[in-house]
This record gives structure tokens, sequence and C-alpha cells, in this order.
């Protein structure tokens, strides 16, 4: 193909959209994201250290780290809830439930984290019921935990849903004929076809999570050292015009979460050949 | 799709899932969305048109529609240009350029604005450069540009590309036999195979054009009536507390969310295909 193209290709353009794309893809993503890569050495090593050791920091990295792995968790039973009820039953109102999967996706962060705030607040619809039974939402790193749940959800469930479709009912079926309990069926044969499915949607919700700003700060009452995640540091490291400073923060957390997803994709290349053969 | 005998659940078991998760969306998804409303209505119809009559959120109005007007084409021109060369031509590095064009949406919004900062800012590269020439980019319009530019970036290449390659290029190839050039081409038989699929792009494109708050709250300066956008507008309220204003505001975004999904709802129809939205 390559060659043929390089001599007469009967389709033209290719030159014109590959230098537009890669002039596009340059001048917004590649070279910006190059300075953010090397402006924390500014700092030097020990420096870039330093920064990034400091306790509230610290503190800060390991509540969106802690926060987002433990929301992708837990969007991952409530997404094959959604993504079941969406394959397998027809009823009314289900396409309604349908779009409404997609509303965290749609909503502006600012307007989610201002409703999740109303609603969770000790005076909210939510919030009250519940500190009447001592759990406190709003202004704590739960509040963050669920601020990143309602963003992370549709991730959970659009990566399960069209694996569901496809897998159809017949292997269950043929596994009830051959002896197997429901339990046992959904156990052994479901779920480890859905696995890697479940684990991508994971990864996309807590790469989503991890950065999250927006839908965050305002449910989270960004107390320093206990509810107060990066991304908010690296946004007053630039107001103090720090920006080596914001840079080695930015730069650290962008390592994590792609370290994170290449482990995935690791376990997922893992998971995969055992379970087709 | 319905199981035979041997994988059906009970009645009750099916009918307990659906309910179950209808009340967990419910209250996870819709309960927010209704509180919006419920609180921007809370003080009446005539707070609500107050908040918007301010001059300072008329400013993020118009602030809003003009960064939107300018990033959705330039993304489009770019998502289209890339679709097309990742869609109909083999080359070496593919691969790898649908991952860069696909980067955007793995980085935190708070990173996407930095990133100019420290291209354009006062301590940036190029800061002191700009500043002897007393141009503005960070906490100015180009700056939000820029920023919702690259927040948006892959919207329309990534809903065009799975089509696009599944369409292939005989018919392209076709009309380029036949005598038409690349524009005709593009315009007569491509455009006409995407249009919904581009429409749906777009409209998403926007969407997140309208409503991104992190990123351009890094590269804004928060100067009212300037440089201030509705999501920078609602936390600016809030943060004072006017908080009848402040979910007014969030209101008109939160309608525009729900235009958008209807509209991709009806969109996805018409192309009888879905794509994932971010």
């Amino acid at each position: 193909m390559t060659t043929a193209r390089a001599h007469r290709d009967p389709l033209p353009g290719f030159g014109l959209s590959l230098g537009v794309t890669l002039a596009w893809l340059s001048l917004i993503v590649l070279v910006p994201l190059s300075a953010l890569a090397l402006r924390p050495w500014e700092l030097g090593v020990s420096g870039v250290i330093r920064a990034l050791s400091d306790a509230r920091v610290l503190a800060a990295l390991r509540l969106s780290f802690g926060s987002a792995l433990l929301s992708a968790l837990a969007n991952l039973p409530l997404g094959l809830l959604v993504a079941w009820v969406l394959v397998r039953m027809r009823f009314p109102g289900r396409r309604l439930l349908d779009a409404m999967v997609d509303l965290p996706f749609a909503l502006p962060t600012a307007v989610a984290g201002l409703a999740l705030t109303a609603l969770f607040a000790p005076n909210g619809w939510l919030g009250a019921p519940l500190k009447e039974i001592g759990v406190a939402v709003a202004y704590t790193p739960f509040g963050v935990f669920v601020a990143m749940m309602f963003v992370g959800l549709p991730f959970a469930v659009r990566t399960v849903e069209p694996v569901l479709r496809d897998l159809g009912t017949e292997a269950e079926e043929a596994a009830a004929t051959l002896g197997a309990g429901r339990a046992q069926a959904l156990v052994r044969v479901v779920l480890p076809a859905l696995a890697p499915a479940l684990l991508t949607g994971f990864g996309l919700a807590f790469a989503r999570a991890v950065g999250e700003y927006g839908s965050v700060i305002f449910i989270a009452g960004n107390r320093p050292m206990v509810s107060e995640i990066a991304p908010l540091l690296i946004v007053q490291r630039l107001e103090a015009f720090d920006y080596a400073g914001a840079a080695a923060i930015g730069l650290a957390m962008l390592a994590v979460s792609f370290l994170a997803l290449l482990l995935l994709g690791l376990v997922q290349a893992w998971l995969r050949p055992g379970r087709r053969g | 799709m319905t199981p035979g005998p041997a994988a059906r659940d009970p009645a009750p078991l099916r009918w307990g899932v659906a309910i179950l998760a209808f009340l967990l969306l419910t209250v996870f998804l819709a309960l927010p969305l209704a509180a919006v409303f419920t609180e921007a209505l809370r003080r009446g119809w005539g707070t609500v048109l107050d908040a918007y009559a301010d001059p300072d959120a008329m400013a993020a109005i118009r602030l809003t529609l003009l960064v939107a007007a300018i990033s959705v084409p330039v993304n489009t021109i770019g998502g289209i240009a890339a679709a097309w060369c990742v869609a109909k031509y083999d080359f070496p590095g593919k691969r790898l350029l649908t991952a860069l064009i696909e980067l955007p949406f793995s980085v935190s919004p708070v990173i996407s604005g930095m990133v100019f900062v420290l291209l354009f800012g006062a301590q940036g590269w190029f800061g002191p450069w700009l500043q002897s020439r007393d141009i503005q980019i960070v906490f100015a319009l180009p700056g939000l540009v820029l920023a919702t530019v690259f927040v948006t970036f892959p919207f329309v290449a990534r809903t065009l590309i799975p089509l696009m390659q599944e369409q292939g290029r005989a018919e392209e190839e076709a009309a380029a036999t036949l005598g038409a050039g690349g524009w005709q081409t593009f315009r007569l038989v491509t455009l006409p195979n995407i249009k919904w699929a581009l429409l749906s792009g777009v409209l998403l494109c926007n969407a997140r054009a309208m409503g991104e708050f992190g990123a351009v709250s890094v590269v804004s300066g928060h100067i009212r009536g300037e440089t201030n956008t509705m999501p920078l507008h609602i936390e600016i309220l809030y943060n004072e507390y006017q908080f009848a204003a402040a979910f007014a505001v969030a209101a008109l975004l939160a309608l525009l969310a729900l235009v958008t999904l209807v509209a991709k709802t009806v969109l996805e129809r018409l192309s009888g295909r879905r794509e994932m939205v971010h």
C-alpha cells in the first residue's frame, strides 16, 4: 500500500490532510505538553523531589489517587448492574435510563460540582437525612469520592455494555444445559468474558477521576491535608507564579496515571488468551 | 434480547434488578440535575432573569459563545483532516498518531490549562518575548481559546475515524477515477456519508467547549466582565454567596447539556450508530 501510494494514489489529499493534522497536533498538544515535561527540571532533580515530598503535596496526591481508585472500583458493580439492565431487559423508560447514563459526560463539571454540593450539603435533599445518621459527605474526603464516582460512572457502563450485548446468552444457556447453576454460570461464564471490558472501564474512570477538578472542588471543602486534591494545588502554585513546582505536580500526576494504565493494559493482555481458548 | 429458558432469571429478580438500577441512577444522576433547577428557581423567575441581565453575566455568556465559535471550527477542520488521513490511507506511525489525537482526553483539565501558562505566562518560555511586544495570551481571549481547543481536541476526530474506517475508500476512489477533484470528492461523496456523525461530534465538541471549567480557570485570570466564561462566572458567584444567581447560570449550562444529550440521541438514531462521549 505504502509504495503504491507513493507512486500514484487515485485518492488525493493525503499530504494535505496529514500536514494539517500534524500542524494542529503539534501546535495545540505536543509543544505545550513538552513544556510540562521540561519545566520541572529547572528545579534540578533534587528540587523536583523536594517539591513533591512536601507534606501537603503528598497528602493531595494521596487523596486524588486514593479516591480515584476507590471511586473507579465502586463504579464497577454499579456500571455492570446498569449495563445488564440496559442490555438484557426491555421496559418502558429504558431509553430514559440509557440517556441518563451519559449525563455526567454532558454536564459541565462546574455545574455537576454545584449540584452535588447542593444535594449533599448538610441541609440538602440527601445531605440532611445522611446527617441524621451521622454521615457527612459535603466538605469531606467522602465528598471527593462521591464527585469522582459521578463523573466516572458512564465509563463503567459504556465499556461493559457493548461487550455484554455481543456476548449474547448462548454461552450461559450452554452452561445451564451442562448443569451449572445460575450463579455459577454468571460467575464462571459471563464475568470472565466481561473482565477485559470491566478493566477498561475501570481504567477510564480512574484516569478521569485523578485529574478531575470542577466537579470536586465545590463539594470537597478544600481543607489542606484533608480534602485538598492535587489539581487544586497546581492551580495554587500557578497563582503564586511557582511554575516549576506546579509542573512538577502535574508531571507526577501524569506519570503515575500512565503507569497505572500501562499496568492495566498488561493485565488485560494477560487475561485475553486464557479466555478465548 | 430474550434469553432462552435455561438462562432466564425469575421475573421478580429481573424486575428487582431493573428497579434497583433505576433508583440508583435517579438518586445519583437525576437528583443533582433537579437540584440545580430547584435552587435556581427558589426565589422565583425574577431572580433568575436578574442573574442573566447582570452585565458581568452577559459578558460571561458573550465570551463563552465567542470562545466556542472559534474553538469548535478549528477542531472541526483539524478533526476532519485527521479522520481523512487516518481512515483513508495506510502509513507508518498511524497508530501513534491516533493515540496522540486521543491524548488530551487523558490529561487533567488543570494540566491542559497549565501547559499554556508554562509557555505564555509571565514566567513562561515565551512570556518575556510576548511582554516586550505587548501581546497578551494568558489571562486574555487567546489563552482561553487555546485551552479550550486543547480540551475539545479529540471530539470530532474520534467520532469520525471509526465510521470512515468502516466505510473504506471505494466510493471516493470511484469518484476520483471518474475525474472528480479532491474537494469535489469530499463534498459530494464523503460528506453525505458522514454528515450525522460529524454533526454529533461537533455538538459534543461544542458542549464541552462551552462547559469547560478547569482548563480555562487556569488561563483566565478571573477578570470580571472580561475573561470570565459562564462556568467561571458560576464559581465567582458561588464564592460570593450569591447562590441563586450561581444556580441560575448553572441551570442555563445544564439546559445546554440536556439539549446536547437529546440531539445526540436523535443523531444516533438517524445514523444508526452510537459513540462514546467524554
